[in-house]
């Protein structure tokens, strides 16, 4: 099975949804890491301007993992399957985060008895969703049991320590990301307040990451991945690029330019996410199914093609338009 | 009935998708509602039509929200709960919904946004396109939801490749005779949904002599569109059951309660289905009538559910009562909206308050129909998950644990009863307060296509008192 080559149109769609799940990590890991950082404070005027600063962006930012979802299904029918069976309890806590944080943002200014509930649903939600996405990223390293193209695990087989590593690992990670927004995008005491934290964030993170490479590189159960990372030798240049990256983040924090801690940990997630692809090529689910055992067959590839080249593009015109629009730092919110 | 992962799962898809279908069905109704006005403003210039419009549209982007909020949830569904369903079925459904995302994603980043925040940006006779736009946005978006369908129901246009269905042909798959009647079916009953709620606002203010001029044009238009529409729903209402007797006699069966082959037919208007005994019990029936619903005679034979394996029957008391519920509303829709046309050409409709009583009660109908007709259609189809050739309880996650499903069953329960008594609570604010005084641009803080509940929650009316206006 696994001899099988992926035709060009799987490998499309293998490539559009890598790239949907690098660009929603990146863009709503902002946003969760904005919600992370809003519980770690209970001043009001600091609340309301981080929320102001994700306001116009973070719903359409979860508009990257809603293609993510239908094209897995679409595209990769097995992959779906199998991940959502795998990760039935996450999904669902997923889910129920974004839910909260998605109705928080419109209702906890509605109402000023229940606002603690908004803000924590915000709060908590933002950490849920982080850490789940984490943790299945850690449970992928260990591998997924499958059968029959079937989950064949339990339901808590995602929750091994390791798993929990990553997971905290995530919430770390995008609080940083989210550090980096409120940067760029704020001024004043809110801007010292999120500078202050990116030193500590980066030293965290560096060492859950660090920990987690170490532990997959030496355990039984990253073998595959031990042995593409060894066959491929210049699969290394991903987490070296990824340490410069955290370095340039904490010069960038030192020397106070706003731009670039965004910019550093946005490029040591991408490095991350290289590194991981360079594990796992050519695994979908790790280490069961590849691209080519789980793509759909070509008629499904081919129809939702003519769909996806007109929408697609569309859809990354509008997200950078959104952008431009609302370029610029936040002063009293977008008005 | 034992609990199982099987019928837990069936009860938590059940919850979630009949939450979630509630709000499209209002959205679409909207959206073409919000075209007509608009239309009727730039072809005569009346402003009054500009405040319904710009009432309505508040409540169709809270509307739009919670159905994209509900939506996520239905988007994971099938991978979680469903996955051998998912896994042989998803070359063929998976494109089709993921056209639907794809049709909805192209709403919200083009033409929503504009209808949302292009008012004073853009020529009225492009604002208006725009509306029609959203409109038609919306109406296909239905279309992959029930071109979906339509394939579970009656699947076509496939083949069977190593244990998976695959498509052999799109056209069939997409297009197929069945569709091409379960779509208008779906449209029609979502536009009638959101008429009667129209009409019903405008019953209300006008019993609390309220916004008396905007309440006027809910009430005439709302129950003109009802009157008209009706019947057109009726005929397909007839030729949906036409393909349900050609297509799943035993839905049809179960639908009728006929348990034994008759010829001539009788037709149960009402009883107590007694499945264990396989009667009805407490029959009020109509000899004859059976055949000449069913075939257009009266002395055809006709299938009784005896003529069916057990293992292949469906359940008959939810179908039986779902279908007559629904005719119920459609009967009730019909009768509102003629009498309240008939007032309407005596010059009463705005003075016979048992009247207005009637219409502002009637204003859960359309959901009501909508709710059941879909309990009918789903259930009816039952033990088929795909019609024919997957078994629901051979569909569902075989790794699933009782204790899974009744966790998440548990979850999605508490976390909508919170979230959605704030939605309607919200949307029931909005209706309460009415139309705001002549608009003024506003610039609305955050608000993108994608973001809709922030649009109408611009207005500072919607849950706080302070601009609520007094009657």
């Amino acid at each position: 099975m696994s001899e099988l080559q992926a035709s060009d149109l799987a490998l499309f769609w293998a490539g559009v949804i890598a790239l949907a799940i690098m660009v929603y990590v990146i863009l709503d890991g902002f946003d969760l890491g904005v919600g992370i950082l809003f519980g770690t404070t209970t001043d009001e005027a600091k609340r309301v301007s981080m929320m102001n600063t994700i306001a116009p962006f973070w719903d359409g930012n979860e508009t990257w993992l809603v293609i993510v979802g239908a094209g897995l299904f679409a595209t990769f029918p097995t992959v779906y399957a199998v991940f959502l069976s795998a990760f039935y309890i996450p999904v669902l806590l997923l889910l129920f985060g974004l839910i909260f944080r998605g109705v928080a943002f419109e209702f906890r200014y509605r109402s000023q008895r229940l606002r603690w509930l908004w803000d924590g649903g915000f709060f908590i939600g933002s950490i849920v969703v982080a850490f789940v996405q984490g943790a299945a990223v850690g449970a992928m390293m260990r591998g997924i049991r499958v059968v029959d193209g079937q989950y064949a695990g339990g339901s808590f087989d995602w929750l091994h320590p390791f798993a929990v590593l990553t997971g905290i690992g995530l919430v770390f990670g995008y609080a940083l990301l989210g550090a980096g927004w409120i940067v760029l995008k704020s001024d004043g005491a809110l801007r010292d307040w999120a500078y202050a934290r990116i030193g500590w964030l980066l030293a965290i993170v560096f060492a859950i990451i660090a920990a987690a490479f170490a532990t997959v590189l030496s355990v039984d159960t990253g073998a595959v991945a031990q042995g593409h990372l060894a066959g491929r030798a210049w699969g290394w240049v991903f987490p070296l690029l990824g340490v410069v990256a955290l370095l340039g983040a904490a010069w960038a924090a030192r020397a106070r330019r706003d731009a670039w801690p965004l910019a550093c940990t946005a490029l040591f997630f991408v490095s991350a996410f290289l590194t991981l692809g360079v594990m796992f090529w050519p695994y979908m689910v790790p280490y069961a199914i590849t691209v080519a055992n789980a793509a759909a067959p070509e008629a499904s590839l081919q129809f939702l093609f003519y769909g996806g080249v007109v929408v697609l593009p569309v859809i990354a015109i509008y997200t950078i338009g959104v952008y431009w629009v609302f370029r610029g730092k936040v002063s009293g919110g977008y008005g | 009935m034992e609990l199982d992962p099987v019928i837990l799962s069936r009860i938590q898809f059940a919850f979630v998708i009949s939450f979630h279908i509630i709000f499209p069905a209002f959205t679409i109704g909207l959206a073409a509602w919000l075209a007509t006005i608009e239309g009727a403003r730039l072809f005569t210039g009346n402003a009054l039509y500009r405040r319904v419009f710009d009432f309505w549209i508040k409540v169709f982007a809270v509307s739009f929200g919670m159905g994209v909020v509900t939506g996520i949830v239905m988007a994971f569904q099938f991978g979680t709960n469903w996955s051998v369903l998912a896994a042989k079925t998803g070359s063929i459904q998976g494109p089709l919904l993921g056209y639907e995302a794809f049709t909805a994603f192209m709403l919200e980043a083009t033409f929503f946004g504009v209808m949302l925040l292009g008012r004073e940006r853009v020529s009225p006779r492009f604002y208006f396109f725009a509306c029609c736009m959203v409109s038609l946005g919306t109406m296909f978006s239905s279309f992959w939801i029930l071109a979906n369908n339509s394939w579970m129901q009656v699947p076509l246009g496939h083949e069977i490749v190593d244990g998976k269905i695959v498509p052999a042909d799109w056209m069939q798959i997409v297009l197929g005779p069945v569709q091409m009647v379960r779509w208008p079916h779906m449209l029609l009953a979502a536009f009638l949904t959101s008429a009667m709620c129209v009409a019903a606002t405008g019953a209300w203010y006008t019993l609390r002599g309220v916004h008396r001029d905007e309440g006027r044009v809910m009430l005439h238009w709302g129950l003109g569109l009802v009157a008209v529409l009706i019947p057109v729903q009726l005929f397909f209402g007839h030729l949906t059951g036409l393909y349900v007797l050609k297509h799943q006699p035993a839905k049809f069966a179960a639908i009728e309660a006929r348990w034994k082959n008759e010829q001539p037919a009788s037709e149960v208007l009402i009883a107590w289905p007694d499945e264990a005994n396989e009667r009805n019990l407490f029959a009020i029936t109509v000899p004859k009538l059976g055949s000449m619903i069913a075939s257009g005679n009266w002395t055809s034979a006709e299938v009784g559910l005896e003529s069916f394996p057990k293992e292949d029957r469906p359940p008959v008391v939810i179908p039986f009562f779902a279908f007559r519920i629904m005719v119920g509303m459609g009967l009730l829709m019909l009768a509102v909206s003629w009498f309240g046309n008939f007032l309407r050409w005596r010059g009463q409709l705005e003075t016979q308050r048992w009247f207005l009583w009637c219409t502002y009660l009637s204003f859960p109908t359309g959901f009501v129909a909508v709710l059941t007709g879909w309990y009918t259609a789903e259930v009816g189809r039952q033990p088929w998950v795909v019609y024919g050739l997957l078994r629901t309880r051979d569909a569902v996650t075989p790794s699933l644990t009782t204790g899974d499903v009744a966790f998440s069953l548990a979850g999605y329960v508490l976390v909508y009863a919170v979230v959605y008594s704030f939605g309607l609570y919200y949307i029931y604010s909005l209706l309460r307060d009415g139309p705001g005084p002549d608009a003024t641009p506003v610039a609305v803080r955050g608000a993108t296509g994608s973001r809709p509940l922030a649009f109408a929650g611009h207005a500072d009316t919607a849950t706080g008192r302070a601009g609520r206006q007094k009657p």
